[in-house]
């Protein structure tokens, strides 16, 4: 199965810009289905970014993210070439990993 | 012949459905984190009152500061997708926090930005309807806002 992660890292002198998009439905425990029933929530809790053994940003999320969620941010410290794992969890106990390389 | 009403016996399996369990053993995920800072803020996402939340995350208020830069649309026309940034100039950022208003919960994301991250985020929320956003930055041990209100033409919430 193709990773739910898709994320674009890269290297500007010593920031490195990282853009993620994840995805995930993100379901509030609000919304209605077509038949009228409440479809559960189901949206990811925590997404943690680390590199070089080391966390650099950790996102805790409610259901307020959008769905298919999208955030950007950057760091210092990271070179080319190091590795970026990007994990996250979600309320049903699921979750995904990817590790990529900063461009 | 009476018609007798015809009662139709059931065979009640009680007890014989217990439900197996099969294969669904929940994998531990991410070792447990050491400082209790790190945890989940599961209470704070459950309230719906942003001064509840912000209470209930930090412990304390925050006070509007120009050096938070609150970017968000003027007009939503999705309040699905709403894009939402917030940068700083302030020293010493250890988290941010988005909070809108009216939401059914009124936190929405909270990063924490470890020292060396640009103290800085842009994600996409969803909104309900018009109301303020607001966004809070933890420097050096106090809290900083902005607030920006964002009309709504599409709730975020009817799916």
């Amino acid at each position: 199965m193709a990773s739910s992660i898709r994320v674009r890292a890269i290297s500007n002198g010593d920031i490195t810009e990282v853009q993620t998009l994840i995805q995930h439905p993100m379901d509030t425990g609000l919304v209605k289905d077509a038949k009228g029933e409440l479809i559960p929530a189901h949206f990811i809790q925590q997404l943690t970014f680390e590199c070089n053994g080391k966390d650099v940003f950790v996102a805790d999320w409610g259901t307020a993210i959008s769905k298919d969620p999208y955030v950007k941010f950057s760091f210092k410290g990271a070179r080319k070439g190091d590795d970026l794992k990007i994990s996250w969890t979600d309320n049903k106990g699921g979750s995904d990993t990817i590790t990529a390389k900063i461009a | 012949m009476t018609p007798r009403p015809l009662a139709t016996r059931r065979l009640i399996l009680r007890g014989a459905a217990s439900v197996a369990l099969l294969g669904l053993g929940n994998l531990p995920i991410a070792p447990a984190r050491a400082a209790a800072n790190d945890k989940y803020p599961e209470q704070a996402f459950k309230l719906k009152n942003e001064a509840d939340a912000i209470k209930a995350l930090y412990g304390r208020t925050a006070e509007p500061s120009d050096k938070v830069k609150l970017d968000a649309p003027e007009i939503a026309e999705n309040g699905g997708v709403v894009p939402i940034s917030v940068t700083t100039t302030l020293d010493k950022v250890t988290s941010i926090s988005f909070f809108v208003a009216e939401n059914p919960n009124a936190l929405a994301a909270s990063y924490r930005i470890p020292d060396g991250t640009i103290p800085g985020v842009a994600n996409r929320l969803k909104m309900a309807k018009t109301t303020n956003v607001t966004a809070i930055v933890e420097a050096d041990g106090k809290l900083y806002s902005a607030t920006k209100e964002v009309k709504v033409t599409v709730g975020g919430c009817g799916g």
